[in-house]
């Protein structure tokens, strides 16, 4: 039983890291139905944002809670930052070309951000500074659970409420909202679209900023090139959901982590990436637009 | 005088206060990355503060150009009066058939002079670049033509490579036999990825497909018994010429004209596949599914054969790709290759056949060329892809739509040939 | 559109006809992953390469004349590597220090030997390279699998006194080799191995292996593969207070595993060359490294450096380029490298360097046996 215990919250805590992610792609695919491939990309500009100023303040003197608040801040800003630029560099001059335009746009500015940070750091792996000590009240079930894993999930939990929330009820979710459904109409209504998907990308890297922070707390070592598994996986994640789900995107992020980690417990590691597409393959068969994704009339 | 010069210089002044707004915002944007070099190891931290201001002198007349460009663009003046050049010169030669056959034959001994005009490693790169032709071509009858877009189009790459590979290293078959088995069983895995996404569209099928090729490359990783893992498969191999013994160049030679007549070949027959029945339900397949099916096409068979068929170009490179290097590993089936040829149909220009040429000569070709700038090889290429998708978001060539005009005495069919040439 | 290619190709026509120019120079050829996720392995040797070859410069060169670098990418991708290769060889280089990966330098390999150009990799362990015979123009600074392995089992079996191991890799060429000989090595001995497990290079963690490994109840874990993952599974281990013990191979051995594993990487067991990074030699070229990129040297560094050294030395000793004079060169002189002293033999394997098994005592490897 403990075995099946540690496995389903090792599961949890990595499909939380996804569902962090595929949050990001799920919004931005919402509302102008782009891949955007160089999401993974901010995670990994997140978290070496967060390294650096995590370094830089902790020469001031700064540690515990208040250094990983404060460099985790930075790297939300900074990936929020990457993001809205991104998005007015290579998708915006993009917004009335052919679906696949954005797409291979997106590829390219992942190529390039990855060199970018390649060339400008380092392509060694560096090591992360565990931000945050052991809870002292998860040592009776730390060998299940450790606190940087429930740090994980409980930010993800806060985080998907809280852009629920902001979706339904706020003045610009309901924008978001209207855009996503018809962006002609919404256009029409005095929406101003631009500023709508500024803002989804903003909230979109922001939370991989988030992911990427955690998980390299967790981990302890970052190097440029952890975007880019990272980045599929969660793009896995958002489909198996139904994209443009939010719900969805942590339902898949989540059913992916499980699956992963119990292949690998009950079967075998050397196939757990087999048996996590393969999944999805099943699920897709049966619900082609994913779980809790809504699958849409055609018509002529 | 003054009158005139005024809203001049208001107008300077705030291009100016733009361009550097944005130069201060890059320097921003950059700042912790490019600036901050820190140690975690020693805890020492390197501020290099001239990385900033060159940062901000680079982007500030970048700006300039950047928003003259977009200018441009938008009115459509730059745009259009290319394409309206670049459509009249293609008129022009069309519609004058000496110029056309003789632009044709001086392409045709420059291509077949090639390798005896450059040196090896040039005739190497230009294989390489030929194979991605010939790989475009496939995937556009897949993403082009069938409108079903496969991120996972290098799994089947990968069967046509590891059968011949496997077929050649447990029962010495040659390459000649090999190269028709290797496209057949990549049609086979074509059709088994076909069955179960019928029912999906866009980005669901592009999930399932990239899963597909990481489910392929994973196995030959794992399944060390067949495939022999991840150290690969060395002694290849080279295609057999009438027993000769060739040298290294003259092989290279040789693939060099293997290749070309197989993209020859491959161009013939996309070229007559678009124009027959089952492209037409292509095409029909990728404006409206539903209409489609209105029309009595049968849409299973139609995505099953696009797939097939775009799986056998796939299977014919991968065999070459085998016999080029001599030794394969799962290592060169990434998702990256996958986006990569998704890139060439996508930056030639979607549905045309000069245009997946173009783009695979600029995607494989340009970082081979790039390596005069070594380390930022791949930075300057990331950069290009999205600036040349910016600037002509229609792919390199835009594609001419097939006309059929009625009610004149010209064969509706040879204006469709032309047309075909044309684009 | 067009145009612009026509010029961009004109332009590195002429480029590369520059480089090509400085005809009376001994070229060395670099190639390595220089780009994409290996390029963590390929840019410190083209780093060691730099400085050895500007180090010989400024005494005068080789053979009298100067030596220059034709460093080229190829991002440990076959494909690439054979393109690479038929670069290097079209502009004439004369012997080549590389490829990093065995992939890599399997699929140059028969354009090297068809040219007759002398090959020294630092870093492509696969066994197969040397014991077949098949590139009798390779030669390496580094052991191949097979040695570390069977060190390896020996010392958990002989010197540790486990009976069970779980061998885990990454999948990849070098780890899954060396793995797979450990797995051979131990069923020969015959113990039992309770675990047989490829992970995935990059993964965000590791959690599912680790919790495999306790439940398998290996008391030694061997392990194939290089030391981000390897960090990654022991810092899981340690954090679930696992006293499992964790054994592996040169990739681990690495000052950045200590460096990035932190406090958990104490009492991680790792075999690799005997260590000489203390020689004054091996001091020196990391002193170098130091100063001139501002950062420690990252992996097989060392070996790559050696390697350059004993590839520009055996042409000066040959005083020519030629294939039979460089190989002669290389197998009866005995080089002074930062690895120590060393030659090579018929097959290309290097001689001189022995093998140890370290421990991570303080934050330090300290040589445990041999």
């Amino acid at each position: 039983m403990d075995y099946f215990l540690e496995l389903f919250f090792g599961g949890l805590t990595r499909g939380s890291i996804y569902a962090l992610i595929a949050l990001g792609y799920t919004m931005v695919y919402g509302i102008i139905e782009l891949i955007n491939f160089a999401h993974g990309e901010i995670y990994m500009i997140g978290a070496f944002t967060a390294l650096i100023a995590a370094s830089a303040l902790s020469l001031l003197g700064l540690n515990g809670p208040a250094l990983l608040i404060l460099a985790g801040l930075i790297a939300v800003i900074y990936s929020a930052a990457y993001g809205y630029t991104i998005e007015k560099v290579a998708y915006k001059p993009l917004r009335k070309a052919q679906r696949l335009s954005p797409l291979i746009s997106a590829i390219g500015m992942s190529i390039f951000l990855q060199n970018y940070v390649l060339l400008a750091q380092t392509s060694d792996f560096l090591s992360f500074p565990t931000l945050v000590d052991e809870f002292a009240f998860m040592e009776p079930v730390s060998h299940i659970m450790r606190s940087s894993e429930l740090l994980i999930v409980a930010t993800t939990l806060v985080s998907t409420v809280l852009l629920t929330l902001f979706i339904k009820f706020s003045r610009m979710g309901k924008a978001m909202r209207a855009t996503a459904q018809d962006k002609t109409m919404a256009m029409l209504l005095g929406i101003n679209i631009n500023r709508v998907i500024s803002v989804t990308f903003i909230i979109g890297s922001g939370l991989a900023a988030i992911g990427g922070v955690l998980i390299s707390n967790h981990i302890g070592q970052i190097n440029f090139y952890i975007g880019f598994i990272a980045g599929i996986k969660a793009f896995t994640a958002a489909v198996l959901g139904g994209i443009g789900s939010v719900p969805g995107a942590v339902l898949g992020g989540l059913i992916l982590g499980w699956t992963e980690s119990f292949a690998t417990g009950y079967v075998s590691s050397d196939y757990e990436d087999v048996f996590a597409f393969g999944l999805l393959v099943f699920i897709l068969i049966f619900r082609p637009a994913g779980i809790l994704g809504r699958s849409t009339k055609d018509k002529v | 005088m003054k009158a005139q010069s005024l809203p001049f210089i208001r107008r300077a002044a705030s291009e100016i206060f733009q361009s550097l707004l944005v130069s201060c915002w890059f320097m921003f944007l950059t700042f912790p990355i490019m600036v901050i070099k820190v140690n975690p190891l020693e805890r020492t931290i390197d501020w290099q503060w001239m990385r900033l201001v060159w940062i901000g002198l680079a982007v500030f007349p970048l700006s300039f150009v950047w928003r003259w460009l977009m200018k441009r663009k938008e009115h459509g003046g730059g745009q259009d009066g290319e394409d309206s050049w670049q459509k009249r010169l293609g008129e022009k030669i069309r519609a004058d058939r000496k110029i056309y056959t003789a632009l044709l034959a001086i392409l045709a001994v420059f291509v077949a002079a090639f390798p005896f005009m450059f040196s090896s490693y040039q005739t190497q790169i230009m294989i390489s670049a030929l194979m991605y032709v010939m790989l475009g071509l496939g995937l556009n009858i897949v993403v082009g033509l069938a409108g079903l877009l496969d991120l996972g189009y290098v799994a089947f790459y990968a069967v046509g490579a590891y059968s011949y590979a496997l077929l050649n290293h447990h029962f010495g078959l040659g390459f000649w036999p090999a190269l028709p088995l290797g496209a057949g069983l990549a049609a086979v895995c074509g059709i088994l990825l076909g069955f179960p996404v019928l029912r999906l569209r866009g980005d669901y099928l592009a999930i399932v497909t990239l899963g597909f090729g990481e489910i392929i490359r994973l196995v030959l990783e794992n399944w060390n018994a067949f495939s022999f893992g991840p150290s690969g498969i060395a002694g290849i191999s080279r295609p057999w010429f009438f027993g000769a013994d060739l040298s290294l160049g003259q092989h290279t030679v040789f693939l060099y004209f293997i290749v070309l007549i197989l993209v020859g070949f491959t161009i013939l027959v996309v070229n007559r596949l678009r124009n027959s029945r089952i492209g037409r339900a292509w095409i029909a397949l990728r404006e409206d599914e539903v209409a489609c099916q209105a029309m009595g096409i049968d849409k299973t068979r139609t995505k099953l054969t696009a797939f097939a068929l775009g799986a056998t170009w796939a299977g014919f490179v991968g065999c070459v790709f085998a016999a080029k290097t001599t030794f394969i590993n799962p290592a060169s089936f990434t998702f990256m290759e996958s986006a990569i040829i998704l890139s060439i149909v996508v930056l030639g220009g979607m549905g045309s056949i000069i245009g997946v040429i173009v783009g695979a000569m600029v995607l494989i070709l340009l970082p081979e060329y790039l390596r005069a700038f070594s380390e930022y090889r791949m930075l300057v290429f990331g950069a290009s892809m999205v600036l040349i998708m910016v600037f002509r978001p229609q792919g390199i060539i835009v594609g001419v739509r097939q006309h059929y005009r009625f009610g004149r005495k010209e064969s509706t069919e040879e204006q469709g040939e032309r047309d075909a040439a044309s684009a | 559109m067009k145009r612009i290619i026509c010029i961009l190709t004109g332009a590195c026509f002429v480029l590369f006809s520059g480089a090509a120019m400085a005809e009376d120079a001994v070229k060395l050829g670099v190639p390595g992953a220089h780009s994409g996720d290996l390029a963590s392995y390929g840019l410190p040797s083209a780093h060691a390469a730099k400085l050895v070859v500007d180090d010989i410069n400024a005494r005068g060169g080789v053979m009298g004349k100067k030596v220059v670098i034709l460093q080229e990418d190829d991002q440990c991708k076959p494909e690439v590597a054979a393109n690479v290769g038929t670069k290097l060889v079209s502009e004439k280089v004369d012997v080549v220090l590389g490829h990093i990966c065995s992939g890599a330098t399997k699929a140059a390999m028969n354009i090297y030997k068809d040219s007759g150009i002398i090959t020294m990799s630092p870093s492509a362990t696969n066994v197969e390279l040397t014991k077949s015979g098949d590139y009798p123009n390779f030669f390496r600074t580094i052991s191949p699998d097979d040695a570390q392995a069977l060190l390896q089992v020996d010392f958990a079996l002989n010197t540790l006194k486990v009976e069970k191991i779980a061998v885990i890799h990454d999948k990849g060429d070098y780890g899954k080799g060396i793995a797979e000989f450990a797995y051979g090595f131990i069923e020969e001995r015959g113990a039992k191995p309770v675990l047989f497990e490829g992970i995935t290079p990059g993964a965000v963690d590791y959690s599912a292996v680790v919790q495999k490994i306790k439940r398998s109840g290996a008391e030694a874990v061997i392990y194939g593969g290089y030391h981000p993952e390897a960090a990654k599974i022991v810092s899981g281990m340690k954090k679930k207070k696992m006293d499992t013990i964790f054994i592996s191979d040169d990739g681990v051995r690495d000052e950045t595993f200590i460096k990035v594993a932190g406090k958990y990487a104490e009492g991680v067991y790792a075999t690799g060359p005997i260590d000489t990074t203390k020689s004054p030699m091996a001091v020196a070229a990391i002193e170098q490294h130091k100063k001139v990129y501002g950062a420690e040297p990252g992996a097989f560094y060392l070996n790559a450096y050696a390697a350059a050294l004993c590839l520009l030395q055996a042409v000066d000793k040959a005083g020519s380029t030629e294939f039979d004079a460089i190989a002669e060169a290389l197998r009866t002189n005995w080089f002074e490298t930062p690895l120590g002293s060393i030659s090579f033999d018929e097959k290309g394997d290097a001689k001189g360097i022995g093998f140890a098994v370290y421990q991570v005592q303080n934050g330090q490897y300290v040589e445990v046996g041999q």
